[in-house]
């Protein structure tokens, strides 16, 4: 089994075969960060290109340590210290970046598709870092790498998630990655943040957070939004936290070796209250050291000499 | 029709590992600082051998980790089947230790040579040693065995396989040609 594939842009068209060599190749990596000297020579000689387009610490911050410790070249692009504040077009400084020659970009913008028109137009390899509302590949990568690790097996598992499931390109990608690998999906949330028709990719909806957590192992809360207090999608973040914050209360409804996610940026006390996300069960600092061996078994996965 | 042939068996493999165990023990004076080391995969199941006959002999436990070399190949950049990824378990650091790596076969010394540099990123071993079961020739790299079981003169269009009970299957080493 290898990657074929020239581009990382969802998880919808992954394989199990895919996610789960990917799995195996992000355990192995573990062991690489643990060492004295961080660092192996796999990548030398590479460029690995952060061209990031929305706010990030956590994804940029993974992907530039996962190329450093694999010895690639990795160059850091934003938004805002680019040409695009002199009003390039995406599709220009993406050329211009391809004619200096590198292996890989990375990309994350908040247009869902761009990392998807990048990949028709660059010979690169494209990973997407999320775009838009769409999906988050390596954020579900890193997540099911954790349960996992933790659970043992992903398959069988009851995964609830809890928040914006509309605005959130994590809860599709995961979605996506853990209905193919066997987990039973409920998500909830308030209806306005609810995608019609969220049925369809095989999950349960609900829009009371007890109903979605009742007998859970893994609670996957999503950060919520709080620039879309103002688009009326939910009343005020007090109101929202009333609802749907997870809480040492609610908490009792899953099983009691349920452990608990968060993909970051957290609001505590908004959709997490603090106690939870410093607790015993919490994994949401795992899923930040995963998605260092992630993002390294991609790479590691994606270079390579010509067919 | 593919010719195979027989030519170690399990009696023969055992009584290369005693040996190679005994000249560990004599040419490092005991077990003092000593660290076994096995390549993946078939080197890792020798290294552990190795460490049974030692601990019989001297009555002491000898430390062995399990290196996994592909990430330091020479060849990643230029081959495009990205060989699986195992895992590496160095359980201490290598520091001043009296390093013996063990691998199956010594054929072309690369995985040698990946081996000791990953090694070095372990640590300052004292010394690096190398013991392998069969050493069929054609070095293209400047790397020789402190420990053989078995010399095995062969031509390169043959494939020279070392079978384990641990990998499934009896204890032999087998030389085929390959077209």
């Amino acid at each position: 089994m290898k990657l074929t594939r020239k581009d990382i842009l969802g998880i919808q068209d992954f394989s199990v075969a895919e996610i789960e060599l990917v799995l195996d190749t992000a355990e192995s990596f573990i062991e690489v960060s643990t060492r004295e000297i961080k660092k192996v020579p796999t990548l030398r000689g590479k460029t690995v290109i952060n061209l990031f387009y929305e706010a990030s610490t956590r994804t940029r911050t993974s992907f530039e340590i996962a190329g450093k410790r694999l010895s690639a070249d990795t160059i850091n692009i934003s938004a805002s210290t680019s040409s695009m504040v002199k009003g390039e077009t995406l599709i220009d400084t993406a050329k211009n970046l391809e004619a200096m020659n590198p292996d890989i970009v990375v990309v994350r913008h908040s247009a869902a598709g761009a990392p998807h028109l990048l990949a028709g137009l660059l010979k690169q390899s494209i990973i997407n870092a999320g775009d838009g509302a769409h999906e988050h590949p390596t954020q579900a990568l890193l997540d099911m790498m954790t349960i996992r690790a933790k659970k043992g097996r992903i398959a069988g598992l009851n995964v609830a998630i809890i928040g914006d499931i509309s605005h959130s390109r994590v809860a599709r990608s995961n979605i996506y990655g853990l209905t193919k690998m066997g987990a039973r999906v409920s998500v909830a949330g308030p209806a306005t943040m609810i995608p019609r028709g969220v049925e369809t990719l095989g999950v349960a909806a609900y829009t009371r957070i007890d109903d979605a957590i009742r007998g859970a192992d893994i609670v996957m809360m999503l950060r919520i939004q709080t620039e879309r207090e103002k688009n009326n999608i939910f009343p005020s973040l007090r109101e929202y936290a009333n609802h749907f914050s997870l809480n040492s209360r609610n908490i009792t409804l899953a099983r009691e070796d349920a452990l608990i996610m968060h993909p970051g940026p957290m609001n505590r006390g908004v959709e997490i209250s603090p106690d939870i996300a410093d607790g015993p069960r919490s994994i949401i600092l795992d899923q930040v050291t995963n998605g260092v061996a992630v993002r390294m078994a991609l790479l590691y996965l994606l270079t390579g000499g010509d067919e | 029709m593919v010719q195979q042939k027989v030519v170690m068996d399990a009696e023969g493999i055992d009584r290369s590992l005693t040996r190679i165990a005994f000249e560990i023990l004599e040419k490092n004076k005991g077990v003092e600082d000593l660290f076994l080391v096995g390549i993946r995969t078939g080197g890792v199941y020798l290294a552990d051998r190795l460490r049974a006959k030692i601990a019989a002999t001297e009555g002491k436990a000898v430390p062995v980790g399990i290196l996994d070399i592909t990430l330091y190949r020479d060849d990643l950049s230029t081959s495009h089947r990205k060989p699986r990824l195992g895992k590496t378990d160095i359980p201490a650091s290598l520091d001043g230790k009296r390093v013996v790596l063990v691998d199956d076969v010594l054929f072309t010394g690369r995985t040698i040579r990946a081996a000791m540099d990953a090694l070095i990123d372990f640590g300052r071993p004292r010394l690096i040693q190398l013991a392998v079961l069969i050493d069929r020739g054609h070095r293209e790299l400047p790397i020789r065995a402190d420990f053989v079981g078995k010399n095995l003169p062969s031509s390169l269009w043959e494939a020279v396989s070392v079978h384990l009970t641990e990998k499934g299957g009896t204890d032999q080493v087998i030389i085929e040609e390959t077209n």
